[in-house]
């Protein structure tokens, strides 16, 4: 890319600190290594678990991210009803969403890795996934290029703002969140049988 | 239910009950992902695990787990020595400038983290071909790191468009009932669905 210096207005966005304070890079360090272990374990840096899955196959990858919604959800509500922690939502933009998702999806069939289990694969040396990571750096600059378009027009299809289930469906959050969790324990237990793996 | 509405989903549970099979059961054992090693821990164990780690990510970072922001992070930092005031000026950097911040901290130790339970478990992969790649497509490393390129370049675009990966949306968003992460997971496993059929079955 050729700099094109004077040309261009000066950035009026402040300098963030170019590396982030000692306490939270710790913290960072410590949940990203338990992250990667609970990711290998749960063996879906494994490009046959991972296809599987997509191939209807093998069910862990959906036994894994189901489980985790569940346990993360009712503790996270849990502390956000105490006012112990803050809720992160996206704004749900329809055309951004359904149109990234599929090209997401498409994506994640060709790498066979996914942008976290990916660097899981590499830890495990799955050495392919350099390739996958090479393509996730390019791709991501592909998007920056062009998010000043992309902003102003796929992504203002369909923008509903911030958006929880329990507004769309007009229930109380807490309720929600124990049908929620009964219904996909449910779900799990199911799966488990007709897929034991 | 009338007669039409009948007939269709008649259609349909006959077209899934013989296709699905004829898909799903690989006749080759070496395109069936069970002729290969499971996973070291159980499902439900390491989901419970993430679900726990979510909570402690929100309490003492502030912060839900997700991964596909450290790529960006990486193409803005690359961008950023290469051509300081073009990256500088891009929307989306304009929003989240690319630092040394806590999403690509967590991204390198997941790294590390991966290491250490292959290495504890005796599973390094050491390979450059996935084995069941490999039963499909050959052992060219060319051709499977194209393919792997491609793909990652195609993810990453869908989840900076989407807000999200499979972690950002697909576990973090899901859970704080975040319905654009409930379209986007969904989108995720149509497309993953079609493209990896398309891949293993024609």
């Amino acid at each position: 890319m050729i700099d094109p210096g004077k040309a261009v207005k000066e950035s009026s966005v402040a300098e963030p600190p170019p590396i982030a304070p000692p306490k939270k890079i710790i913290s960072a360090l410590i949940f990203g290594l338990v992250f990667g272990f609970l990711l290998q374990k749960g063996g879906v840096g494994k490009y046959h678990i991972l296809i599987g899955q997509l191939l209807l196959q093998d069910w862990t990858v959906v036994k894994v991210m189901v489980t985790a919604i569940v346990v993360g959800m009712v503790g996270i509500f849990a502390l956000h009803h105490f006012a112990k922690v803050n809720l992160h939502i996206k704004p749900t933009k329809l055309g951004a969403n359904i149109i990234g998702g599929l090209v997401f999806g498409a994506g994640f069939a060709l790498m066979g890795y996914c942008p976290g289990t990916g660097a899981a694969a590499l830890g495990q040396g799955s050495w392919d996934a350099i390739f996958g990571m090479a393509g996730l750096v390019a791709g991501s600059w592909l998007y920056a290029e062009l998010s000043g378009t992309l902003k102003k027009t796929v992504e203002k299809w369909g923008d509903l703002g911030k958006l929880t289930l329990a507004e769309v469906l007009h229930v109380p959050r807490g309720a929600l969140v124990v049908i929620l969790a009964v219904v996909l324990t449910g779900a799990l237990v199911a799966l488990d049988r007709f897929f034991p793996r | 239910m009338n007669a039409t509405t009948h007939h269709w989903l008649r259609l349909l549970a006959v077209t899934t009950l013989t296709l699905w099979p004829s898909c799903v059961f690989a006749a080759d054992p070496a395109l069936d992902a069970h002729s290969y090693p499971g996973p070291a821990w159980s499902p439900y164990v390491v989901g419970a695990g993430i679900g726990v780690l979510s909570w402690l990510t929100f309490y003492f970072s502030d912060k839900p787990i997700g991964a596909s922001s450290f790529y960006a992070t990486v193409a803005g930092l690359i961008g950023k020595l290469f051509a300081r005031k073009h990256t500088e000026q891009l929307a989306y950097f304009k929003t989240e400038p690319p630092s040394v911040n806590w999403e690509f901290i967590f991204v390198l130790a997941t790294i590390g983290g991966a290491f250490l339970a292959a290495f504890t478990g005796g599973e390094i992969a050491n390979e450059w071909v996935p084995q069941m790649w490999r039963a499909r497509f050959g052992d060219s490393v060319a051709l499977r790191g194209l393919v792997a390129f491609a793909g990652g370049g195609l993810m990453a675009f869908g989840a900076r468009l989407a807000g999200g990966c499979t972690s950002g949306h697909g576990i973090s968003g899901t859970m704080q009932l975040n319905v654009a992460s409930w379209i986007a997971v969904v989108c995720f496993f149509i497309g993953g669905i079609a493209v990896a059929m398309l891949l293993f079955h024609f």
